[in-house]
C-alpha cells in the first residue's frame, strides 16, 4: 500500500497527491511515470510522475478526474492508501545543455513539464514555458514554473488569463517573432537559401521544444515547429495496462515504425509521431468509459459510494 | 484389490473425467474439467501396473515418483500421495491441470501401448484438489502480499532452516512457474527467499495468461499460498531493472538472483493494418481478460472489445485459449486462422478438441496479409491460401503462399497469437548478462548458470515460450545450482 501524505487541490477536477514511495522516489526521474490500481477490482492507469523528493521517499502524482478510476483517486484524502503503484516505467527524459527551450504545457500536462523544465534548468538552459489551459481557473503550478522559467506565458482558451486563445497559436506567435529577431540579428534575410536562413535563426534562439497536454495539443504544436525545424518532444498518454511492454496497447507509430509508449517512450519527436493513430487509439473504450462512470455516479447519487470498497 | 493381476487391471477402461457441457460452458469463464471424484481416482489409480521399472517418471521433467503416489491413491492414502508429489513439484493442482501429460510421463505409460495409457495428471490433480480445498477453505486469504514499500530490500530477515546461514538470502524476479518453484525450493532447504514480481497480482502466466476455464485462479491463488508457508516472500509491483538492479540486489544482501521473468514480448505480424483498433496482441487479451477480469466488466472495471466475428491468429494453446475466451465472451464466429494443417499445429490435442466442441472454426492453411479497417477500426482480415512444402528445421511441412489466392473474412476483432518473446527491460539493464541473438538469457540448462557471476535464469527467459513443467523444471535445478554455489563459493 502507498499512503497519500499530503492532498491538494490545484483546479477544479485537479488533484496534486504525494504518495510514500520511497523505492521509487530513489529511481524516479524526469519523464517517467507510474501505473496506479485504486480499488480491488480496477483498472491499471498510467500518471506522469511530477515531482519526487528522494530523502523524504516522497513523489507527486497530479490527476485530473476524468474517468472512474481518476473519479475515485480524488476521493481519497490524506492518510488513505493507493493500493498499487509501481514504477519508475518509461525513459527519462533527455536532459542536455541545448540553449532555449520552450516548455509547453496544456491542462493537466502542465504537471509532467514541471520536473523536465526543472532539470533543463539545472543545466542552465534558457527556459520560456508556455501554460494554457480551458480558463484560468484550471491553470495549474504557475507559481511553480515561474520559479523554474526565465519566461513565463499564460494562455486561456476562454481569454480570461493571459494569451487568449490555444498554446499552439501562441507558440506560432513567439517563434514568428524570434524568427524576425533573428533576422535583424543575423542579417542573413537576404541571402543564402530558405532552409538555410531558418536553420542559422533557429541556433540563436530556440533550440527545442517540449511539449506535454492533451494529443490534439501535441499534435497541434508540432505542426507549429515544423515548419522551422526545431526539435520537438513530445510525451504521449496512451492506454496502457501493464507498462512493461507485455501487452502492446500503448503502441503508436514513430517514424513509420510500431514502438511501445510504455517502454520505448513516453518521449517522442513529436514530428515522427503519428498522431492520427494515437487519437483513434485513446479512443478505442469511450463507450466503455462513459458506461463506467454513469455507473459509478449513479452509485454515488445512490449514496453507495462505500460499498465500491 | 492387492489380487488384482495386471491382466485385469487393463481390461479397465481409462477412466474419463466430467467435464461442463459444451454448449453450456461457453456461456461462463468456469472450469471446463470437473475433476475426478474419488470413486474415479480410486478406479483410474488400480489401472496402473505399479511397474519394476516405472518409465513414466522418466517422462517427468521434474521426476515426480509417480508410481509410488499412484499406489498411495490406490491405498486411499490421499495425503501422502500429496506428500509423494510434494516431493518433487511445489505446484501439483497447476500440473495435473496444464502439463502436457500426452507427451511426457502418459507417452511412458506401459499401458498405451496397446490401451490408454493411466490418467497421471487427472490423478495428480486429484489429490492435490481434495487437499487444497480443505487446508485452505473455499476463499482464498491474500492479505498477506507484500504490497509495501515500507520494508524496502527487505534487508532483516531470518533463515528458516538451521544448517543454513541465516544471511543466506536469494532473490527471484518473476512470480511464475519458473519462481515460485525455485522460490519454494531454496525456502526448503532453508533460504531467505523474496520473489520481486511486477504486476499486482503473483503468479506470473498462470494468473495473467492461462485462463480461468481451463486453470482456476483461486487454485493459482492457493498454490501460492503454499509456496508462502513455506517462507517465501512475495513482493509485488517491483519491476527490477526499474525500480533497482540485479546488482542492487547482490550489494545489498542477496547471495544470489534467480532471473525468472518468462515470456513477455508480444510478437506481431507486421502486416498494415496491425495498429487498428480491434487488434490485439494475445498477451493483452488474455491479460484483459484473466488478471484484469474484463469479462466481468463493468463490474471490474478493464473493459475488453467484445467482439462479433473475431479472427485468432495461431495453431498454439495461447491461440487456442484466446479463441475460447473470444467465444465466452459472446462471439458468434470465431476463427482460428492457422497457416498450416491441423496436425502441425503445436496445441495440446485436448485443447485442440476442447475449441472444435465449442465451435471454434478452424481457417487452416490460410495466412492474414492485411488487416482492412473503417474508421479506425478492424473490419476484415485478408488472408492468403497456403499449401504444405518440404519439411523445415522444426521437422513440420513448410507453408507456402498460392499466389492469387487471397479472400476476407468480415472480423471486428484480430488476435494475434503467433508466439511470444523475451521481454527486454530487465536484461537491457544488465550489461554483463549475455543474451542470444533471439535476446534470451544464455544460460547453461543444467545448472541455469548465466554470464553473471551469482545470477542464474530459466525457465522461457531461457528456453523461449514453453510449458509450465519445463519452466518449474528449470526452477528446480536453478534451486539446487544456487544452493551449491552458497555452499561452496565455487562460481
Amino acid at each position: 500500500m502507498y499512503r497519500i501524505v499530503k492532498k491538494e487541490k490545484l483546479a477544479n477536477d485537479v488533484v496534486r497527491f504525494d504518495v510514500k514511495a520511497p523505492l521509487v522516489s530513489r529511481r524516479a526521474k524526469a519523464g517517467q511515470f507510474v501505473i496506479i490500481r485504486v480499488s480491488e477490482k480496477g483498472e491499471r492507469i498510467p500518471l506522469t510522475i511530477s515531482d519526487y523528493n528522494t530523502s523524504e521517499g516522497i513523489i507527486s502524482l497530479v490527476a485530473m478526474r476524468v474517468g472512474k478510476t481518476t473519479a475515485l483517486l480524488s476521493t481519497l484524502n490524506e492518510g488513505d492508501e493507493i493500493i498499487d503503484l509501481v514504477g519508475p516505467l518509461g525513459k527519462e527524459s533527455e536532459i542536455g545543455k541545448f540553449g532555449t527551450v520552450v516548455c509547453v504545457g496544456g491542462g493537466v500536462g502542465i504537471a509532467p513539464v514541471m520536473p523536465i523544465a526543472k532539470e533543463l534548468k539545472k543545466k542552465e538552459n534558457y527556459i520560456i514555458s508556455i501554460l494554457g489551459a480551458r480558463d484560468k481557473d484550471h491553470l495549474i503550478l504557475v507559481p511553480e514554473m515561474e520559479k523554474i522559467s526565465d519566461e513565463l506565458y499564460l494562455c486561456s482558451d476562454d481569454g480570461s488569463i493571459g494569451f487568449h486563445g490555444f498554446v499552439s497559436d501562441f507558440l506560432k506567435e513567439l517563434l514568428e517573432e524570434k524568427v524576425l529577431e533573428g533576422r535583424e540579428k543575423s542579417n542573413f534575410a537576404s541571402s543564402g537559401t530558405k532552409n538555410e536562413n531558418i536553420n542559422n535563426i533557429n541556433n540563436g534562439n530556440i533550440n527545442r521544444v517540449i511539449a506535454i497536454g492533451p494529443a490534439p495539443m501535441m499534435y497541434a504544436v508540432s505542426k507549429v515547429t515544423r515548419p522551422y525545424g526545431i526539435k520537438t518532444i513530445v510525451s504521449l498518454n496512451s492506454i496502457m495496462v501493464d507498462g512493461t511492454g507485455m501487452c502492446g496497447t500503448c503502441r503508436v507509430e514513430v517514424g513509420g515504425k510500431t514502438r511501445f509508449v510504455c517502454v520505448d517512450g513516453p518521449e517522442f519527436d513529436g514530428h515522427e509521431v503519428d498522431f492520427d493513430l494515437l487519437l483513434a487509439r485513446q479512443k478505442a473504450y469511450h463507450q466503455e468509459e462513459r458506461l463506467s462512470m454513469e455507473l459509478y455516479e449513479e452509485k454515488c447519487r445512490c449514496g453507495q459510494e462505500k460499498a465500491l470498497w | 484389490m492387492a489380487g488384482n493381476k495386471s491382466s485385469d487391471k487393463k481390461k479397465i477402461p481409462r477412466t474419463k473425467m466430467p467435464e461442463q457441457d459444451p454448449k453450456e460452458r461457453i456461456k461462463n469463464f468456469d472450469e471446463v474439467a470437473l475433476g475426478y471424484r474419488e470413486e474415479d481416482a480410486l478406479k483410474e489409480s488400480l489401472r496402473c501396473l505399479q511397474c519394476k521399472k516405472p518409465r513414466c517418471i522418466e517422462g517427468c521433467p521434474v521426476g515426480i515418483d509417480i508410481k509410488s503416489f499412484i499406489r498411495l491413491i490406490s491405498e486411499r492414502k490421499f495425503d501422502e500421495a500429496l506428500e509423494k508429489i510434494r516431493e518433487k513439484n511445489s505446484l501439483p493442482a497447476i500440473c495435473g491441470r496444464v502439463c502436457p501429460q500426452e507427451d511426457q510421463c502418459e507417452k511412458e505409460c506401459i499401458l498405451g501401448i496397446k490401451d490408454e495409457p493411466v490418467a497421471i495428471g487427472r490423478l495428480e490433480r486429484f489429490v492435490a484438489d481434495r487437499k487444497l480445498d480443505r487446508d485452505f477453505g473455499s476463499e482464498p486469504n491474500f492479505e498477506s502480499n507484500s504490497n509495501s514499500e515500507s520494508s524496502g530490500l527487505g534487508k532483516e530477515g531470518s533463515g528458516k532452516g538451521s544448517s543454513i546461514d541465516s544471511l543466506s538470502r536469494v532473490a527471484v524476479i518473476g512470480s511464475g512457474p519458473a519462481g515460485l518453484t525455485c522460490a519454494g525450493e531454496l525456502a526448503r532447504m532453508g533460504y531467505k527467499v523474496t520473489i520481486f514480481e511486477a504486476l499486482h497480482k503473483p503468479g506470473g502466466v498462470l494468473v495473467y495468461g492461462i485462463p480461468e476455464f481451463r486453470l482456476p485462479k483461486r487454485i493459482v491463488e492457493k498454490e501460492i499460498e503454499f509456496v508462502k508457508s513455506l517462507g517465501v516472500e512475495i513482493k509485488v509491483n517491483m519491476v527490477v531493472g526499474k525500480i533497482f538492479t540485479i546488482d542492487d540486489l547482490l550489494n545489498s544482501g542477496y547471495r544470489s538472483v534467480f532471473i525468472a521473468t518468462g515470456a513477455g514480448l508480444p510478437y506481431f505480424m507486421n502486416i498494415p493494418g496491425e495498429n487498428l483498433n480491434g487488434v490485439y496482441s494475445a498477451n493483452e487479451y488474455l491479460t484483459r481478460s484473466n488478471l484484469m477480469k474484463a469479462y466481468l466488466f463493468p463490474e471490474w472495471d478493464t473493459p475488453i472489445k467484445k467482439g462479433k466475428r473475431v479472427a485468432v491468429i495461431g495453431g498454439g494453446n495461447v491461440a487456442m485459449d484466446s479463441a475460447r475466451t473470444a467465444k465466452r465472451l459472446g462471439a458468434e464466429h470465431v476463427y482460428l486462422i492457422y497457416r498450416r494443417s491441423e496436425k502441425e499445429m503445436p496445441a495440446r490435442i485436448e485443447e485442440v478438441g476442447h475449441a472444435k466442441e465449442e465451435g471454434i472454426e478452424f481457417v487452416l492453411l490460410a495466412n492474414p496479409v492485411e488487416i482492412i479497417g473503417k474508421d479506425g477500426w478492424v473490419d476484415k482480415i485478408r488472408c492468403i491460401k497456403m499449401e504444405l512444402g518440404e519439411p523445415d528445421e522444426s521437422g513440420r511441412r513448410r507453408p507456402i503462399p498460392v499466389k492469387g489466392s487471397e479472400f476476407d473474412i468480415d472480423v471486428d476483432v484480430v488476435v494475434v497469437a503467433i508466439g511470444q518473446g523475451p521481454n527486454p527491460l530487465l536484461t537491457s539493464t544488465v550489461p554483463d548478462l549475455k543474451l542470444k541473438k533471439s535476446g534470451n538469457i544464455e544460460a547453461d540448462l543444467e545448472t541455469c548458470k548465466t554470464s553473471k557471476k551469482g545470477v542464474f535464469a530459466g525457465g522461457d527467459i531461457v528456453t523461449g515460450a514453453a510449458t509450465v513443467i519445463l519452466a518449474m523444471g528449470a526452477g528446480k535445478k536453478a534451486a539446487r545450482a544456487i544452493d551449491e554455489y552458497i555452499r561452496t563459493g565455487v562460481w
